[in-house]
């Protein structure tokens, strides 16, 4: 094995010479092909062929469809329900960063302390992140669930009537969006604090001395001076909100009907419960467009205030 | 660090220790629902006064957890491997060699982070079952390594650019080592910190990963360990404990894991923010 790979290596070395004799440099290709070839293989190639897909009524496994044009691109947008999933898609992303940088920001804050319980409050907020988002799901399942859920317990201690928080459309998505917020907030706490502890302390030690209050050093110390983990943190926050599929899935199953369904789980549906593939198709297109526009304006525009700060 | 006065030390610390508990609170009830009687309907806060174990035994051999436990950690250990292996191998050819080829594949690689990996989904079920690789660890495993390729390439690129330096390779090769005998003697070696990084992130994601492993996983003897888990819980959806159990198996492993390796999880993460 090592002698053929030598031997290889030997190979495209005295191929490359031959080829441009004043450039010592190969591309050394031989080493990133299989990871070209898989990722080609399992992300290029499908992405390309669902943009195909998505103008064929193909149903997902018969041999024959036909090409029928811009008629399911028609249908997305004339389709009430695309507009209530993508609604919900972001809301789970936006709901989710808003909630997850507020939350991780405190926590990284308070956390920045040299208190003694530090390191156990910073484990078990990190914790959910290790664990299954769809088990996350599961475990608040046991929280909000109708019967036997802990949350209705307390109603019922209190003589109070029990709630159907999770069949309820009105609520439902915001359940969701806490229950992801929950599981991830420990990576933005995480990079907080990170962020906080590689601002030099000089800065406020000179603010202390100007007479700078405690809101003053935040706004013009930390929060500048933090900016380039703000942007990581709402970049991720907002890719894996708008992604959300596993909790979905555990809480509500995207219901009642469609009401807390994400692009993703809807697609999911289109192509396995209702055997409608061009259209899943056609969704996915829609879902990475959206998906796209909106991660690289939150990229660019958070690197453009790290750059003023 | 800071000067906080005593008070204000104790004011901290109490807050700490309410969010402490806050974020204990579904476990809790994990805990006592995972532990009470089929037929118990006392309230989830109170712990049950006679432990039933029973759950533990029942939910293990009706979800078929021993089996789920054995295809989620082949398919975890292998995708592990191989992205290591071709990650570091393919991330060091286009962090040295700066060609203008090279310089298009890894903006391809980066290009890939973007496209949500469900966007793919039709046609990649299409041609999984046309490759007949259907319910076969392979394709879950190839899978996750397509998923996590870019990733793996960005973070070990920006670890060789950045700290290998290039004069320890140069010595290898006037002394005649091989390309690959260069990269797997000497450079790999020094990437052990990004390499843990890459091994955690991505062993995390993989055992946990349930998007795509209910799609090319189906058939039980193939199962991972959500996929056994939401077939149980569409099965029990009334017998919660039983359920809880189940979860509460199913997640123990990375759980232990990472209390004990807690540092390197949380080290890994803090340095990839601060660098990236």
């Amino acid at each position: 094995m090592a002698g053929t790979l030598t031997k290889a290596s030997e190979k495209t070395k005295t191929k490359s010479r031959k080829m441009k004799k004043s450039r010592r440099e190969s591309s050394l290709w031989w080493m990133y092909l299989p990871s070209v070839l898989i990722v080609v293989l399992f992300i290029i190639y499908p992405f390309l062929d669902g943009i195909r897909i998505s103008f064929t009524n193909w149903n997902g496994f018969s041999q024959t469809y036909d090409y029928i044009g811009l008629d399911q691109y028609k249908r997305m947008f004339a389709d009430p329900d695309t507009w209530l999933v993508v609604k919900n898609t972001l809301l789970y992303g936006i709901g989710s960063t808003i909630l997850q940088n507020i939350a991780g920001l405190g926590y990284a804050l308070l956390l920045n302390h040299n208190l003694k319980v530090r390191s156990f409050t910073r484990t078990i907020i990190y914790l959910p992140v290790i664990i299954s988002p769809l088990i996350m799901g599961y475990i608040w399942y046991f929280f909000f669930a109708f019967q036997g859920g802990a949350l209705n317990d307390i109603f019922l201690l209190f003589g109070k009537d029990p709630i159907n928080a999770l069949g309820n459309p009105a609520v439902n998505p915001y359940i969701i969006v806490f229950v992801n917020t929950f599981q991830f907030v420990g990576i933005a706490m995480i990079i907080y604090l990170a962020g906080l502890q590689s601002i030099s302390k000089d800065y406020y030690e000179a603010a202390n001395i100007d007479g700078a209050t405690g809101w003053q050093k935040f706004k013009n110390i930390t929060i500048p001076l933090l900016m380039p983990s703000i942007t990581i943190n709402m970049v991720l926050n907002i890719i894996g909100g708008l992604k959300l599929f596993d909790v979905i899935v555990a809480l509500t199953n995207g219901g009642p009907g469609n009401a807390s369904q994400s692009m993703s789980t809807f697609m999911y549906n289109l192509y396995f419960a209702r055997q409608d593939a061009g259209y899943a198709a056609t969704q996915g297109v829609l879902m990475a467009i959206i998906i796209l526009i909106i991660s690289m304006a939150a990229l660019l525009y958070f690197k453009r205030k790290e750059v003023e700060a | 660090m800071d000067q906080l006065s005593s008070r204000t030390k104790w004011l901290l610390t109490g807050l700490a220790l309410m969010i402490t508990a806050f974020h204990l609170i579904p476990f809790y009830i994990l805990i006592t629902t995972s532990l009470k009687k089929a037929g118990d309907f006392t309230s989830k806060w109170a712990f049950p006064s006679n432990f039933d174990t029973e759950n533990f035994a029942l939910a293990w051999e009706q979800a078929n957890l021993g089996n789920a436990f054995i295809n989620t950690a082949i398919i975890t250990v292998f995708a592990a491997v191989l992205l290591i292996f071709f990650g570091s191998m393919a991330a060091y050819a286009l962090a040295r060699r700066t060609t203008k080829l090279n310089k298009y594949v890894y903006m391809l690689f980066v290009g890939v982070m973007v496209i949500p990996p469900l966007t793919a989904l039709v046609p990649l079920y299409r041609l999984v079952v046309d490759f007949g690789m259907m319910n076969t660890h392979l394709v879950a495993i190839l899978n996750n390594v397509a998923a996590f390729m870019p990733l793996t390439i960005f973070l070990y690129a920006g670890f060789i650019r950045s700290t290998i330096p290039k004069e320890l390779e140069e010595a290898a090769k006037i002394d005649g080592a091989s390309t690959l005998g260069v990269f797997f003697k000497i450079v790999f070696p020094l990437l052990k910190p990004i390499t843990a990084t890459v091994l955690i992130i991505s062993s995390v994601y993989i055992w946990n990963d349930y998007q795509f492993a209910i799609f090319f996983l189906q058939d039980s003897s193939v199962q991972t360990l959500t996929v056994a888990l939401a077939g149980f819980f569409g099965q029990n959806s009334s017998q919660l404990n039983l359920v809880a159990a189940a979860a509460l198996m199913a997640s123990l492993p990375m759980v232990i894991v990472f209390l004990f390796l807690q540092r390197y999880f949380i080290e890994g993460l803090a340095a990839g923010s601060v660098k990236g």
